[in-house]
């Protein structure tokens, strides 16, 4: 029966089809997508501050309105997210616990600081851009509900990104200061972009048993090539340039070559040792214990509430 | 006390002449707030213009252990379609 069960789930995988919430599945298959789900949506969360850190600073009420509603969008693919985690059984306060007690991870580049405004737009063209790299081929996971959560974020990852560049283009035909901003930002954060793809293919451990699940569709490095080569271009066009010597097109190879990040530094951020990483769990934590009050009142409202109309029944 | 609010299937109507369809869940303290809170989560973009929130405890449905023989009846039943009539060609608007 049990060996019925896991064929008839790997034949599902093999063809494309979809697993979905009450179908059998492996406990391993389960875990790991529960893991990987609930990380995605704890950068979601955590992803939050580093843009909302400019909101009361932006510099127009257009980019004032564009940014809160970029980052209420985070808060909202946060959400599908931790559903999606749900259906596989997880429960959210146990997820929000493990986060805050830093028992479950986030993407690390959000441990880096946003120095200037010029970051809220390479914020968007890179960082987003990379996450959408990484997320248009999660589309189609093997898991329903993942996949379907995925669908909608990249469609509004899509405003992210282009906002980001359109913000970079205007900042671009400003002041020589402007443009410096803008060219200091861009070399904070290429390296720290091209880390949000994970170690390299070679050293990730992961990969072999998801990519059979079809919960991971490309490799690391792969996902990494693909994002240069559609980035260069666009820097081109911003009048910027990514810190690398040694990126040049390589001829034979139809891609771009590209230099290593420093791996060492990835690690260190991921244990721990970002700039940010105690003030992004700090800062969450503080928001879900403010924020208990709430949920008690609205609880007890609802409970005399219920009570009331069982009375009157 | 336990606070962790209840968990509320959603459903949105795309637009006029279309089912409502579910898109997730979210957890709210009643009905009131789960509606609230589905149109900023699921509709920020004029999804919908209908919602539906149900709780998740009040949802039946057929498990896949049971998919073969609950849907069985409709597997045999081939003239339910209509390719199973063989109509001439040349009857037209048929």
């Amino acid at each position: 029966m049990a060996d019925d069960l896991e064929l008839r789930f790997e034949r599902t995988v093999q063809a494309e089809s979809r697993i979905e919430p009450r179908d059998w599945m492996p406990d391993g298959y389960r875990k790991t997508l529960i893991r990987q789900i609930a990380q995605h949506a704890h950068s979601e969360i955590i992803g939050m501050q580093p843009e909302g850190n400019w909101i009361s600073r932006a510099p127009s009420l257009r980019r004032k309105a564009i940014l809160l509603a970029k980052v209420q969008d985070e808060a909202g693919h946060g959400l599908y997210l931790y559903s999606a985690t749900e259906t596989l059984g997880a429960d959210r306060e146990d997820l929000t616990t493990k986060l805050i007690e830093g028992r479950q991870k986030y993407s690390s580049i959000f441990n880096y600081p946003t120095l200037t405004f010029a970051d809220v737009g390479v914020i968007g063209w890179l960082v987003d851009g990379a996450a959408i790299c990484n997320q248009v081929p999660l589309c189609r996971t093997s898991y329903g509900p993942y996949a379907r959560a995925m669908i909608r974020i990249c469609k509004e990852e899509s405003f992210h990104q282009r906002q980001g560049y359109e913000l970079l283009m205007t900042m671009m035909r400003g002041t020589q200061q402007q443009k410096d901003m803008v060219q200091d930002s861009v070399n904070r954060w290429w390296w720290p972009a091209l880390m949000m793809f994970g170690p390299p293919d070679a050293e990730s451990t992961n990969t072999e048993q998801s990519m059979a699940w079809r919960i991971k569709r490309d490799t690391n490095d792969e996902l990494r090539q693909k994002f240069v080569n559609m980035s260069v271009p666009q820097a081109e066009a911003l009048g910027v340039t990514f810190p690398d010597p040694e990126l040049k097109w390589n001829e034979e190879r139809g891609q771009y070559d590209f230099g290593s990040p420093d791996w060492d530094e990835f690690w260190q951020v991921v244990k721990g040792g970002g700039v940010c990483n105690e003030q992004r769990i700090a800062h969450r934590r503080k928001a879900h214990e403010d924020g208990a009050w709430v949920r008690e009142a609205a609880a007890a409202h609802a409970a005399k509430h219920d009570a009331r109309k069982e009375g009157a029944a | 006390m336990s606070t962790s609010w209840p968990l509320w299937e959603v459903f949105v109507r795309g637009k006029r002449g279309l089912n409502h369809v579910h898109v997730g869940s979210l957890h709210a303290p009643d009905a009131e707030m789960a509606l609230r809170n589905a149109r900023d989560v699921y509709t920020r973009r004029n999804e919908g213009v209908s919602i539906w929130v149900v709780p998740a405890t009040e949802i039946t449905a057929s498990s896949p252990d049971e998919k073969d023989p609950f849907f069985a009846p409709s597997g045999d039943k081939v003239y339910r379609h209509p390719t199973f009539y063989a109509i001439p060609e040349d009857v037209p608007h048929l």
